[in-house]
């Protein structure tokens, strides 16, 4: 019997969407018994496997496949049904990302198993009853899901549980997986990725965003500023990337990126239904607006009232300040 | 070129959201549903554009849904869809709907199956993968671009830190998103056609849920909002890091 659980490896690390799942699988396998198997790209450093031991993985499968280094995600699929199959999975964990959102369907086909996509918290498991949470209704409403297949799919949502630290050391070992003839038939002709120092949007723990408030795209340095000081990732609201202000990727809301944080800093967004929609899940909310009517006050956690432009540069130096302070 | 649009219907975004029966149900009553704006706005524009440029085609519906639903199946008529399909059903689960998607499809010869890459209700993304994975078709996730040049489409979809440009063979499944069409209004000639296109409604074709809703509830919003002068910046960094514990 065991929990089994997809990792991935981006920049040399370890993804943290793949620690959180590996923690979460972790906390599965306490309840339910049996060992938690993280299974990863054979092609990935081995130096890193120590995170996914220390996240909670007991046994780690390195799988070696062309198809699967190339992002495969039928290939991908088909692993992790062959695992859950050679090791008895009763639960198989994803995290709610790109990854995820592509391998985890095809999964629970291929193990006519349940599926809860984007769990926001560890599962309730009494006697027979295994409860997953998930957000739904634009973050107004949590739904509580039982599946009623013996094994049992979950994708959970990236930061929504802190990376556990208390595992012990885990080596890999080769998973001889029988992928003759299974492909997507999806061919990558072009990767355009961005040349970029932060954290990419989906996993950063703190956001600055701004909107229409800014009041031209060449005032954005203020901004910047305030990021690089937090360390955060920037991202604006929907009219600002429809005007490209900003490029599109930065688009958080509803038909934007949706992101949860920790710290989620807006500044002259007025906090349309959609834009909250994106962001409502952040732990903690500070709404900078010269509106004191702005409707996003009121899902705020601390507000500002006053004149960006004044503001900005004052936080900012306030943080390096405490930056400073704490080294 | 056969086209099959996939919507599913959502409360609107701004709807006052309550539950009944012991929170076990979402209450419909007052609730302004609309089609999930990726499967209106992205997909089924963009099979719309598709079927223009070629000069022919056919673009058809399909829904999951019971009656009350005929609403947005007109709507998504009216934008210009020939014709559409309704499995008379509650949706149930991802799994459920994916099912019946599989089972009408196969066969019938479409060239593309186009999904929104979420619902704005539950933001699960599964139909798709569950689709392709069901026919053995290949499938894009999160395509912010599309089109097709004989048998052969191109789509532009998201990657870690960026996109990727993919070719796959016809047919295949394809989830949309942003970037792939602008949202079409329809036209009064739309919406009188619409009256009178073809709308059949089926029975279940394969009917398994694996999962289940067994209660809702209302998240509490946030506390009152702490005001904080514009002149104490110091302050707002301390209460983050004090109180928040964000930084």
């Amino acid at each position: 019997m065991s929990v089994i659980v997809y990792t991935e490896a981006t920049k040399g690390k370890i993804r943290k969407n793949s620690l959180e799942a590996v923690t979460y699988a972790a906390a599965i396998a306490a309840k339910v018994g049996g060992e938690v198997v993280a299974v990863i790209d054979a092609a990935v450093d081995a130096t890193l496997h120590a995170d996914l031991g220390k996240a909670g993985a007991q046994k780690l499968l390195t799988v070696n496949h062309a198809s699967l280094s190339a992002g495969d995600a039928r290939a991908w699929a088909a692993v992790m049904e062959q695992v859950a199959q050679a090791h008895g999975a009763k639960v198989v964990v994803f995290s709610h990302d790109l990854g995820g959102k592509d391998i985890a369907p095809r999964v629970a086909v291929r193990l006519k198993a349940g599926i809860v996509a984007g769990a926001v918290d560890f599962p309730t498991i009494e006697g027979g009853k295994f409860e997953v949470r998930k957000t739904a209704f634009s973050g107004k409403a949590t739904a509580v899901y039982s599946i009623n297949s013996d094994v049992k799919v979950i994708t959970l949502l990236p930061n929504s549980i802190p990376v556990g630290s208390s595992g012990a050391a885990v080596s890999g070992s080769a998973f001889d997986a029988k992928l003759d003839g299974v492909s997507s038939g999806v061919t990558i002709k072009e990767r355009k990725t961005r040349q970029s120092t932060t954290v990419p949007l989906p996993e950063a723990e703190l956001v600055v965003s701004a909107g229409r408030g800014l009041k031209a795209p060449e005032n954005w340095g203020i901004v910047e500023d305030l990021a690089t000081a937090l360390g955060a990732t920037t991202a604006c609201s929907r009219p600002v990337a429809d005007m490209h202000w900003r490029p599109h990727h930065e688009h958080v809301g509803q038909t934007g990126v949706a992101i949860r944080p920790n710290l989620y800093i807006a500044i002259g967004i007025s906090g349309a239904i959609q834009h909250l929609a994106g962001v409502n899940g952040s732990k903690t909310i500070v709404v900078i607006n010269n509106d004191k009517e702005a409707p996003f006050f009121k899902a705020a956690d601390y507000g500002v009232v006053g004149d960006a432009f004044e503001i900005l540069p004052k936080l900012t130096e306030s943080v390096k300040k405490f930056k400073a302070s704490q080294n | 070129m056969k086209i099959l649009v996939c919507i599913s219907s959502v409360p609107d975004t701004t709807t006052k959201i309550a539950f009944v029966s012991e929170n076990r149900e979402f209450s419909k009553q007052g609730v302004q549903f609309i089609i999930n704006p990726y499967d209106e706005w992205y997909a089924l524009v963009r099979a719309l554009e598709l079927k223009e440029a070629k000069g022919s085609g056919q673009v058809t519906l399909f829904h999951v849904g019971l009656a009350e639903n005929e609403a947005i199946i007109r709507k998504g008529l009216a934008i210009g869809a020939d014709d559409a399909v309704r499995v008379d059903a509650d949706p149930g689960d991802a799994y459920f709907v994916a099912q019946q998607i599989a089972a009408y499809a196969a066969g019938k010869g479409y060239d593309l199956i186009l999904v929104g890459k979420e619902t704005i209700d539950y933001n699960s993304s599964m139909v798709g993968g569950m689709v392709a994975e069901l026919m053995n078709l290949p499938y894009v996730s999160m395509a912010s671009k599309l089109d097709v040049a004989g048998a052969e489409i191109t789509a532009e979809c998201d990657i870690d830190g960026g996109t990727a440009v993919v070719t796959c063979a016809a047919p295949a499944v394809i989830s949309c998103q942003k970037g792939m069409a602008e949202a079409r209004i329809p036209n009064m000639r739309g919406i009188m056609a619409a009256r009178t296109k073809p709308l059949e409604t089926v029975q279940v074709l394969d009917n398994s849920t694996l999962t289940k809703v067994e209660n809702y509830r209302l998240n509490e919003g946030r506390q009152a909002v702490k005001m904080i002068d514009a002149g104490s910046m110091d302050e707002l960094v301390r209460l983050l890091h004090e109180e928040a514990k964000v930084i």
